[in-house]
C-alpha cells in the first residue's frame, strides 16, 4: 500500500545544512494501522510530510499503490498536530469538513451525507453549524479527523494528533481513532512521541532513531484487538511492549549525542540494539516469519 | 461604562461649541474669522436648504466613491498578484518604496495638465493616494497566511485558485479591510483638496468660492460638513469591517469554551 524506499531529506538554507532523514525504509500493508514513534526531534514530521506529498525528498521514494508521490496524492488525509491552525476560523465546522469534498466535484447531496456522517462518527453531530473557535480543543481535533474522515481517504496519515490535548482527552480520542479504524478499515499511518499512545494504538511500532533518522526496529503488537483504555494498560503484555519500546527510544536518543560522530552514531545504535527475540517480536520485515510463530497472547 | 462614556463625549462636543460661541462673542478672537457657532449653524441650515449644495456633495461623493473602487480594486488585484507571482515581489519593493511616498498632491499639476478641472482630475490623485494604502496591507496579509492552513489545503487537494479564495484571501482580509477604512479617510481628503485646488466641482470648491467672496459662515459651515463626512465615511467602514470579520479574534474577542 504504502512504500517508503531509501528516503532521505536534507534541509539547506542559510549556511546549514540538517540531514533530517537519513535513510528510511517500511512498508505499510493495506488496512494496517501502524505507529510511528521516535526520539523527539526525529524527523517524524518530515517523514510524514513526504509521505503525504507536502515535502519533496532528497533522495529515495515514496510509493503509494505502486505510484510515485510527486505531491498531495488523491485519496490521502492528513491530521495535522495543530487543529487550532489546520482548521479555517471563517468557516463553520461544516464547511470546514464541506471543503475538501467540494475540490473532489462531490454533488451537493452526496457532501451533506458525507459531512454529516463523519460529525456524527466523531460524535459531533451538534456542531455543524459551530465555528472551530467555539470549541474545545480536543473537540476542534475531533472535527479535523471528521474532515479526514469524509474525504473517505484510502490512506489517512497522522501527525501527533493528540500532543497538544489533554489527557483524559487524548485517551477518547485514541479510542476514537482505533474505532474508525477497525469500523472503517483504511490504512492509518499515526507519528507520535507517546511510547504508550504508539503501543495502544497500533497493530505495528516502527521505531525511529534520532536524527539522522533510519528505521531502529519494527515491532508487531500482538495486543487483542478489542483494546480499552482501562485493560489493556494494565496488561502485562502492554507493559512488556511499552517498555521494550521506551528502551529502544533512550538508546536512539543516546545515539545523538552532540560529540558523536555519524559512524560512531551508527555502531552504538547497533550495539544498543540487539535483536530480543526472546521476550519480543522483531519485525525488520512485514510477514516477517517470527511473527506468526509468536503465539499471540490472550487472544 | 459605555453609557458614561458617551456622557463624557457629549458633554465634551458641548463645551467645544460653547467655547465656539463664547470666544468671539467675548471679543477673545475677531468674530469677522472666527463666528460663533450660532451663526455657523444657521449657515449650515441655509447650505442645506441649496441645491446646488447637494449637488457639491453628490459630485464630491462621486470622486471619493469612484476613487475609492479604483483603487481598492487595483490595489487587492496588484498585491495579491506581487505576493503570488515568485520573485515579483522582491523586484517591485524598490519601486513601490519610491513612488508611495510621493504625496498625491504633487501631482496635481499633472492632474491639470492632463484633465483640467474634469472629474477625472480628482479621480486621478484619489486612486493615487488610496492604492499605496490598500496595496500595503494586502501585501502583508498576504504574508500572513498560516503555513499549516496552507499545507492543510494542499494536503486536501486544493489548488492554486482554491487556496487563493479559501485561504489566502480570508487570511488577508483583515488587513484588506483595515486598508479600505485608510483609503476611505485618504480618498475624501483628496477629494477636498482637489476640488479646492483645481476647482473640479464639489465640496471643496465651494469652500474657496465662500472663502473667496468673504462668506466666512459658510464656509465654516461646509467645513464642517467635510468633517460630518469623514466620521460617516470611518463609522460606515468600521461597521463593514465587523460585519465580514466576525470570526475574526480582533472582532469576536475570547470566547469562553
Amino acid at each position: 500500500m504504502l512504500d517508503v524506499r531509501g528516503l532521505r531529506k536534507v534541509y539547506e538554507g542559510s549556511g546549514r545544512r540538517v540531514e533530517a532523514v537519513r535513510d528510511l525504509t517500511f512498508t505499510v500493508g493495506a488496512g494496517e494501522l501502524v505507529c510511528l514513534v521516535g526520539p523527539s526531534g526525529c524527523g517524524k514530521t518530515t517523514l510524514l510530510r513526504c509521505m503525504g506529498g507536502l515535502l519533496t525528498p532528497t533522495g529515495g521514494e515514496v510509493l503509494l499503490e505502486g505510484r510515485k508521490v510527486t505531491g498531495p496524492p488523491p485519496g490521502t488525509a492528513f491530521v495535522f498536530q495543530e487543529y487550532g491552525r489546520s482548521l479555517f476560523p471563517w468557516m463553520r465546522v461544516a464547511e470546514n469538513v464541506e471543503l475538501p469534498l467540494k475540490q473532489k466535484g462531490l454533488g451537493k447531496a452526496r457532501r451533506r451525507e458525507l459531512v454529516t456522517d463523519a460529525l456524527e462518527s466523531v460524535g459531533l453531530a451538534d456542531a455543524a453549524g459551530a465555528y472551530p473557535w467555539q470549541l474545545s480543543g480536543g473537540m476542534q481535533q475531533r472535527v479535523a479527523i471528521a474532515r479526514a474522515l469524509a474525504y473517505e481517504p484510502r490512506v489517512l496519515l497522522m501527525d501527533e494528533p493528540f500532543a497538544a490535548v489533554d489527557a483524559q482527552t487524548r485517551a477518547d480520542l485514541e479510542d476514537l481513532v482505533r474505532g474508525l479504524w477497525r469500523e472503517r478499515g483504511m490504512t492509518i499511518l499515526f507519528v507520535t512521541h507517546d511510547i504508550d499512545e504508539a503501543v495502544y494504538l497500533g497493530e505495528r511500532v516502527i521505531v525511529l532513531s534520532g536524527s539522522p533518522t533510519v528505521v531502529r526496529e519494527q515491532l508487531t503488537v500482538d495486543l487483542p484487538a478489542e483494546r480499552d483504555q482501562l485493560h489493556t494498560r494494565v496488561a502485562p503484555r502492554f507493559a512488556e511492549l511499552r517498555t521494550h519500546v521506551y528502551e529502544q527510544i533512550q538508546a536512539a536518543k543516546r545515539g545523538i549525542a552532540p560529540q558523536d560522530t555519524p559512524e560512531t552514531q551508527d555502531a552504538l545504535a547497533k550495539a544498543d540494539a540487539p535483536p530480543k527475540r526472546d521476550a519480543l517480536v522483531k519485525a525488520d520485515v512485514p510477514g516477517d516469519p517470527d511473527v506468526r510463530t509468536d503465539p499471540p497472547p490472550s487472544r | 461604562m459605555r453609557g458614561e462614556n458617551a456622557v463624557l463625549g457629549a458633554a465634551g462636543l458641548a463645551a467645544f461649541l460653547a467655547l465656539g460661541e463664547a470666544a468671539p462673542r467675548l471679543g477673545l478672537v475677531e468674530e469677522a474669522y472666527f463666528p460663533p457657532t450660532s451663526r455657523i449653524a444657521e449657515a449650515l441650515v441655509d447650505e442645506l436648504s441649496d441645491d446646488a449644495f447637494w449637488s457639491a456633495l453628490g459630485d464630491t461623493l462621486t470622486g471619493w466613491a469612484l476613487g475609492l473602487a479604483i483603487a481598492v480594486g487595483a490595489g487587492i488585484v496588484a498585491g495579491v498578484v506581487l505576493s503570488v507571482v515568485p520573485h515579483l515581489r522582491e523586484a517591485t519593493a524598490s519601486t513601490i518604496e519610491f513612488l508611495r511616498p510621493i504625496p498625491s498632491v504633487a501631482l496635481i499639476p499633472l492632474a491639470v495638465l492632463l484633465y483640467g478641472t474634469e472629474l477625472r482630475s480628482v479621480l486621478l490623485l484619489v486612486v493615487y493616494a488610496s492604492f499605496w494604502q490598500v496595496l500595503i496591507q494586502v501585501l502583508y496579509g498576504v504574508q500572513d497566511v498560516d503555513p499549516v492552513a496552507e499545507e492543510t489545503a494542499r494536503s486536501y487537494g486544493l489548488g492554486p485558485w482554491a487556496r487563493v479564495r479559501h485561504v489566502l484571501w480570508p487570511t488577508a482580509l483583515p488587513y484588506v479591510m483595515t486598508g479600505v477604512r485608510l483609503a476611505a479617510a485618504v480618498a475624501l481628503i483628496l477629494a477636498v483638496t482637489a476640488e479646492l485646488v483645481i476647482g473640479a466641482p464639489g465640496l471643496g470648491s465651494r469652500i474657496a468660492v465662500a472663502q473667496t467672496s468673504q462668506a466666512v459662515p459658510e464656509m465654516y459651515a461646509l467645513i464642517v460638513v467635510a468633517g460630518l463626512l469623514g466620521l460617516l465615511i470611518n463609522v460606515g467602514a468600521r461597521t463593514v469591517e465587523r460585519r465580514a470579520l466576525a470570526w475574526h479574534q480582533s472582532v469576536r474577542g475570547e470566547v469562553a469554551v
